[in-house]
């Protein structure tokens, strides 16, 4: 069962002189939640950009479902399913939430320049199959009250639930979510653990997260990697991790 | 089959055959108005109800709902009916104790909960609900890991039914004509200001009189079309969305989210509209706000104009005719300001509209009969169900709750408090007889409010008899009636005026956030959290000065002398008000002992160390300083 959806082997990737990851290797089984975790600068971010395809890594190779992407551009791997969330949110803030979420389902439009600009016939048809694509995610996602707010208004932590709406929009397989819980109180925090979890658990959608919140990550995540200074220092169950003498080091400090 | 409409599944039966395709509910779902029309609505209950026969649901049970107003609520109520036995709605915010108490005290078999967050609820108190068989949950999202013996979705409840009326066509019919108007209907449990809540048995009889007595004064047509939103488990509510809308057959609307009611208002325009004086207040002060911040010219047209809707409606109290020059002026500030403004609050198709509950302040009535909404006050009692008087069409007064309605009578005893008496009295509370005995006297129900009747039949109510208070030196006063008065302003969302056996009056103050916010706003005040902003100085001055408005209309010995502005808003889910947003007293006056000490002391600061209790039984505690406020 257990089939390994995202191979990331021996990634290294350096900026000039720096290093930032140094020969960084995991798998993330179909249908987890997989937890990055690590101190600040641990390279956590980049590691997120490199599956996505922002960063390209000097060396190692990322595959998703056995199809090598290490060479893909974003909207390539886009297409294959791979869909994240931005740490500091990158919605359109002077479009309403609809529309954003319209935006995500982007890669799916087949109609034409010419076709979508007619609109009546073919643009219109594929226009309702994707309002009522995204409608199912505002009742998942429970944002109706705020469907036609320009996002800009809208209060931190619900453009945070839009941005993870709009990433669902894409039709991910593998969801890449970056710190989807900064910045929250403790009841956002719930409610968003909660969508995860529904995420993972209704529509199947293989989750990778980075996240600060130790208490969630525990809580929901299936499988825990750390990372120190660009190097994976442990991989295992949460529980394995937390009793790893190493990761204790890296967030407690080091006697000298 | 017998030819009677005596009870609510017969009706829905005639309804499906006489209106068949018109919409009967209509839900707002992916943004989309998806209506059933009373066919399907009738189909939907008598599956949901053969497949509770075939769980093991026998004439006489139970069936215990809680959750949004959604249509599996109602036809959950009917089908639940339509087997033989009653409903019961339990609010949907209830915390633990209070959705256990009510489940077991009902005896219910069955509980239909909406969705995960209140199967989790019932599901930890499930060791202490012997008598719960199923658990039957509406929403499946989130629910695929819950693997509890006692979980069926609603869907499958469903199609049990369908199996079942497949097998034994004529089952449906057999049922409802087993059911008689004498049979209890639902059991609606009051929220009640102290201690635990008590059940009050309605029979069909009870309010298919009721609904057709409130139908001879305040017609419904079946082409109406309704929203409703407030919580079904009110008797208010059962009222217009089951027995009215039953007999005359008109459209209810749920609306998508607790949270879009008011856009999904203003999107089906209803004819009709019932809701608590909160809802009222907070359109007009929402219009008073947004004028503030509107164009130059809206906010000229909206000076202009309603002075004289004002004129205009109190000429209408006064049942004194318009002069020509003032109905011309009528049609132009129609089309000027008040269709347009009505259109915005989804107001413009309503023909009659009410409130209840609590008193509605003067203000907000004459604001809106100067819009030209026809806003009635109405009066009763859950154990009457629900209605026993109201304002007669073009005969509106502000301190008055109306006339009775027709087959109500309503008399003063000589103590002052408030009977009635009618056909829709409760035959009493379930598993209480003490509490029938005491409540319902010879026939009369003794509601505990004081009162009075006015010379031309209208009923005036003044408080809770019990609510009536003495200061130290016997004064009288009615603490509900003052805090009414400070609740007319807009700044301020609750009040508690303290004064029993002491030496004078006090008043502890909830502000209103958003509209004190926004004049902080204004005055360039920064704050961060309700508390911090109710702390600040020049909140506490505007607040005085609202105050002191109040103290003008009180007679000398019932002026307020001190207040404070609370550090957090009355929450029912801290037991401090109930669940219709009514003060429990003694529980406040428990709870807030250290203010209220200082209120009668010199002192002009209290520290505060507390805790506080959010609706999933986690508890924060909290620190912070109030100041106190002297009053000339």
């Amino acid at each position: 069962m257990n089939v390994a959806q995202l191979e990331v082997n021996d990634i290294t990737l350096r900026f000039g002189g720096v290093t930032a990851i140094k020969g960084v290797g995991f798998n993330v089984a179909q249908g987890s939640i997989h937890a990055i975790i690590g101190p600040n600068g641990a390279g956590k971010t980049s590691m997120l950009n490199c599956i996505s395809g922002v960063y390209h890594p000097q060396e190692g190779r990322i595959a998703l479902d056995g199809q090598d992407i290490t060479a893909l551009s974003p909207y390539a791997r886009t297409r294959l399913g791979l869909a994240r969330t931005f740490q500091n949110i990158a919605l359109f803030k002077g479009m309403t939430v609809l529309d954003n979420l319209l935006i995500g389902r982007h890669t799916h439009q087949k109609a034409g320049l010419l076709a979508g600009g007619i609109y009546y016939g073919r643009g219109q048809k594929e226009e309702v199959i994707h309002r009522e694509y995204v409608e199912d995610i505002i009742d998942f996602l429970e944002i109706e009250p705020i469907r036609k707010k320009t996002v800009g208004t809208l209060a931190y932590g619900l453009q945070k639930r839009v941005e993870l709406a709009r990433a669902l929009a894409l039709e991910p397989k593998i969801l890449l979510l970056d710190e989807p819980m900064a910045g929250m109180n403790a009841e956002e925090k719930e409610d968003m653990a909660r969508f995860v979890l529904d995420i993972n658990d209704d529509r199947g959608t293989t989750i990778v997260m980075i996240e600060h919140d130790m208490g969630v990550v525990m809580d929901i995540s299936n499988r825990v990697v750390v990372l120190n200074f660009g190097q994976k220092i442990a991989d295992g169950t949460p529980d394995e991790v937390q009793r790893d003498s190493q990761v204790q080091k890296a967030y407690l400090g080091q006697d000298e | 089959m017998t030819d009677a409409l005596d009870t609510f599944p017969k009706l829905l039966a005639r309804n499906a055959r006489e209106f068949g395709a018109k919409p009967a509910l209509r839900e707002k779902e992916f943004g989309i108005w998806q209506a059933l029309s009373w066919q399907q609505y009738h189909d939907k209950v008598r599956d949901f109800s053969l497949g509770l026969v075939s769980l093991g649901f026998e004439r006489g049970d139970t069936v215990a709902i809680i959750g949004n107003n959604r249509p599996e609520w109602v036809c959950a109520e009917l089908a639940a009916q339509g087997a033989g036995g009653a409903s019961v709605g339990i609010y949907q915010d209830s915390n633990l104790n209070e959705v256990a108490f009510v489940i077991d005290h009902c005896d219910a078999k069955f509980v239909v909960a909406e969705d995960q967050e209140q199967v989790d609820k019932i599901l930890d108190l499930i060791d202490q609900l012997p008598k719960l068989k199923n658990v039957i949950y509406t929403e499946p999202r989130g629910m695929r890991k819950y693997d509890h013996p006692t979980l069926v979705s609603f869907a499958a409840v469903e199609e049990k039914g369908r199996a079942l009326n497949q097998a034994e066509p004529r089952r449906w019919e057999q049922n409802l004509a087993a059911g008689g108007g004498g049979d209890t209907a639902i059991i609606c449990y009051t929220s009640g200001t102290t201690g635990f809540p008590k059940g009050a048995l309605l029979t069909y009889d009870n309010l298919i009189v009721m609904g057709k007595s409130v139908n001879a004064v305040d017609a419904k047509w079946a082409s109406d079309e309704f929203v409703s939103f407030l919580p079904l488990a009110w008797i208010g509510e059962q009222m217009v969305s089951l027995t009215n809308s039953l007999l005359v057959g008109f459209t209810i609307n749920f609306p998508e989210d607790p949270n879009t009611v008011t856009e999904d208002i203003r999107e089906i325009g209803p004819h009709t509209m019932f809701a608590p004086p909160r809802v009222w207040e907070n359109m007009s002060s929402t219009v008073q706000v947004k004028i503030m911040d509107t164009t130059p010219f809206k906010r000229f047209m909206y000076h202009w104009a309603m002075p004289i809707g004002y004129k205009i409606a109190d000429l209408k109290f006064k049942k004194q005719p318009l002069p020509f020059g003032l109905s011309l002026l009528h049609k132009l500030t129609y089309w000027a300001l008040f269709r347009p403004l009505k259109d915005r609050l989804g107001l413009s198709n309503l023909r009659t509209c009410s409130t209840g509950g609590a008193a509605l302040g003067p203000d907000v009535f004459r604001f809106f009969h100067a819009l030209g909404v026809p806003l009635k006050q109405i009066y009763g009692q859950t154990e009457i169900s629900g209605i026993s008087c109201i304002h007669p069409d073009g005969d509106v007064q502000f301190h008055t709750v109306g006339k009775p309605i027709p087959g109500t009578e309503v008399k003063i005893s000589a103590d002052g408090e408030i009977l009635s008496r009618s056909a829709s009295i409760t035959p009493g509370y379930y598993k209480n007889d003490a509490a029938t005995a005491q409540t319902i006297r010879d026939g009369w129900l003794h509601s505990g409010d004081a009162g009075y009747l006015t010379d031309d039949g209208h009923l005036v109510v003044i408080d809770r008899i019990k609510d009536v208070m003495r200061l130290a030196d016997g004064t009288q006063f009615s603490p509900q009636y003052i805090e009414n008065r400070l609740k007319f302003s807009p700044y301020i969302k609750e009040a508690v005026v303290i004064g029993n056996d002491r030496p004078q009056l006090t008043a502890m103050i909830c502000i209103d956030m958003s509209i004190v916010g926004k004049w902080a706003e204004n005055q360039k005040i920064s704050y961060t959290t309700y508390t911090d902003l109710a702390a600040r100085e020049p909140v506490y001055g505007l607040l005085q000065q609202e105050v002191e408005k109040v103290n003008e209309t009180l007679p000398l010995p019932a002026k307020l002398r001190r207040f404070v502005l609370l550090y957090k808003e009355l929450d029912a889910d801290d037991e401090e008000l109930t669940r219709t947003r009514k003060v429990r007293r003694t529980f406040v006056a428990e709870r807030y002992k250290d203010v209220i000490d200082a209120l009668y002391s010199e002192r002009t600061k209290v520290p505060i160390d507390t805790t506080i209790k959010f609706q999933d039984g986690k508890t924060a505690r909290f620190q912070t300083v109030l100041l106190l406020r002297n009053l000339t």
